[in-house]
């Protein structure tokens, strides 16, 4: 016996229609975006792209001047580089080590709501200024240098590591950690049995993730006077050599790539 | 001595009544299953007893001690805690640590806090926590994590660490109701081996009211909150349990309860006007 076989069932089900809330919203939202990007076209002054094209006599003499890279100096690009990774390296480390804390008091099932929102309030503020911007404030005070580019990776990647952190802190099973609660273990106690080996693999994962994003952000910290090869490559720029610009470039691409590949691997292994 | 005692706890989850004015005792030694049809509070019970949850009135006492009154933890509920064994359906332990250390955490409550957060468990701790694990039957798992065990296993791991706790008394919400029934079998016998060989109170919650006959002597049945029969198992017949599960009766009910030698008891502790029938119907 089929279905259809069935005299109660109708020979055409009508789809229940779209809920007119939803239609409205896609209207708003699409909408919203197209305005948005009108209202942002003048003031953006998206009206040179034709200059891309017009000046193309330039672009190419430009783009050639790349083409020959000058790797004379390259054993002190390495060594910039170096330090760029090196930067990077403390920035993140000291990020996680005080980001932990900051993560579990602004997770709300963790800790009371009093507390949740002036941490987080405080998190969003190390998030919201650039590290470039830190980095001008930390080289004003603690002078020119790598250990203001960590200074500024640091505090921007407080605020990153703390809402990365207490979001996979928010998502956890809650059973596990009422399990170690009825043993009779302390607060902390609980976060450390309970909580930790559930968001541990996407801690480490989230943290070399950070790390890889902070290599590429430290290549620029030197624009600013707070260490690594960005000073370097900023001054070859302005200086209009193309040749030395050009190798300086490809050193970071490799480094970043191979930074890249590697915490890709490890992250692998963290899940 | 009195393992917990219960007045008039009542608890209301928005305005759903998950509680209605319980008041039972139970002496410690004994070993009592909770039974009851899904939703009618046992899990919120077994949670209240824990001090997991706080009521919204009425009060409870464990070992003499009050762990809870009038929706207020007592100070010293986490210090009690303690000498609570809880026992969950979803096992409640850390997936990705090895059962051993799932089962250690048990000594968080007993041993020095710096060194239970730090996690310095000593070689005594250790063979204590083996000892458990060879009672329960899987000490060869010690090292894997909880998560590569069965059902049946983890259950046994959780029974391992409550066993390490040092608790008197053992709250079990459903532990075999995920579990095939030699599992099942397996964990009610290491249940009621604790209860008579050490002499440890414990609380089981039971969908399968043949177990409650088997394994406890005493039963205590609820109903939208209330309880609404306290006393022996074998007196349960199949027109209450009718009653008490309504429509999904027909699943839980197997073979009528011993009729064989004596003529069957009828309740002698039911609530309300102390007749067998639902006190509420
Ligand atoms: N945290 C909560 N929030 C809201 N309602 C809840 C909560 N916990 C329990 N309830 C409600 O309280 C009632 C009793 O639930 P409880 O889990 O104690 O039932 P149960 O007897 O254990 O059922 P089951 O056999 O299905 O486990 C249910 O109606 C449930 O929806
Ligand atoms: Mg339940």
């Amino acid at each position: 016996m089929t279905i259809s076989n069935h005299a109660s069932v109708p020979e055409t089900i009508a789809l229940p229609p779209k809920e007119f809330s939803r239609t409205l919203y896609a209207y708003v939202v699409w909408g919203g975006l197209a305005l948005a990007l009108l209202w942002s076209w003048a003031p953006a002054e998206m009206d040179r792209v034709t200059y891309l094209f017009s000046d193309s006599g330039n672009m190419v003499e430009y783009a050639s001047g790349f083409l020959t890279p000058n790797f004379h100096d390259w054993d002190y690009y390495v060594q910039e580089m170096i330090l760029t990774v090196q930067i990077a390296l403390w920035g993140t480390v000291l990020s996680i080590f005080f980001g932990i804390p900051f993560a579990i008091l602004s997770s709300s099932n963790v800790a009371p709501i009093w507390i949740v929102q002036p941490v987080r309030r405080l998190m969003d503020a190390c998030r919201a200024i650039n590290e470039l911007v830190f980095a001008v404030l930390f080289v004003v005070a603690v002078g020119l240098g790598p250990f203001a580019g960590v200074m500024a990776l640091f505090v921007h990647n407080l605020g990153i590591i703390a809402k990365l952190f207490s979001e996979a802190v928010e998502a956890i099973d809650p059973y596990p950690v009422e399990g170690i609660r009825a043993t009779g273990a302390s607060k902390l106690q609980e976060i450390i049995y309970g909580i930790i080996p559930q968001v541990a693999p996407l801690w480490i994962s989230f943290s070399l993730y950070r790390f890889e994003t902070n290599v590429r952000s430290a290549t620029v910290l030197g624009v600013v006077g707070a260490g690594g090869i960005g000073q370097i490559l900023f001054e070859s720029i302005r200086g209009f050599y193309y040749g030395e610009t050009a190798a300086i470039l490809i050193i970071v691409v490799i480094t970043v790539t191979v930074v890249d590949l590697l915490s890709q691997q490890l992250r692998k292994l963290a899940i | 001595m009195v393992a917990v005692s219960i007045d008039g706890l009542t608890k209301t989850f928005g305005r759903k009544r998950a509680l209605n004015g319980v008041s039972l005792e139970i002496p410690a030694g004994e070993m009592v299953a909770l039974i009851g049809a899904s939703g009618s509070g046992k899990s919120t019970l077994i949670r209240h007893i824990a001090g997991l949850e706080r009521g919204d009135a009425g009060c409870i006492a464990i070992h003499g001690r009050e762990i809870q009154s009038a929706g207020r933890l007592s100070g010293e509920a986490r210090d009690m805690r303690r000498s609570i064994g809880v026992i969950f359906q979803q096992f409640n332990l850390v997936d990705r640590l090895p059962v051993i250390t799932n089962v250690l955490v048990g000594f968080l409550g007993q041993i020095n806090r710096l060194r239970g957060t730090l996690g310095f468990f000593s070689r005594n701790e250790k063979h204590i926590a083996m000892r458990a694990l060879h009672r329960v039957g899987i000490c060869e798992q010690a090292r894997q994590r909880a998560s590569t065990l069965s059902g049946g296993q983890q259950q046994r791991a959780a029974i391992a660490r409550a066993l390490v706790q040092g608790a008197r008394l053992m709250l079990a919400d459903e532990p075999i109701a995920s579990l095939d029934p030699a599992s099942a079998r397996r964990v009610m016998e290491i249940l009621a081996g604790i209860n008579k060989e050490d002499g440890m109170t414990v609380v089981v919650s039971l969908h399968q009211v043949e177990y409650a006959r088997r394994y406890c002597p005493r039963t205590i049945a609820m109903k939208d909150g209330a309880v609404v029969y306290d006393g022996p198992s074998v007196a349960l017949d199949t027109a209450f349990l009718k009653e008490l599960y309504g429509e999904a009766s027909d699943e839980l009910i197997l073979p009528d309860a011993p009729v064989s030698d004596q003529p069957r008891e009828r309740p002698v502790v039911a609530i309300g006007s102390g007749a067998p029938a639902l006190a509420t119907a």
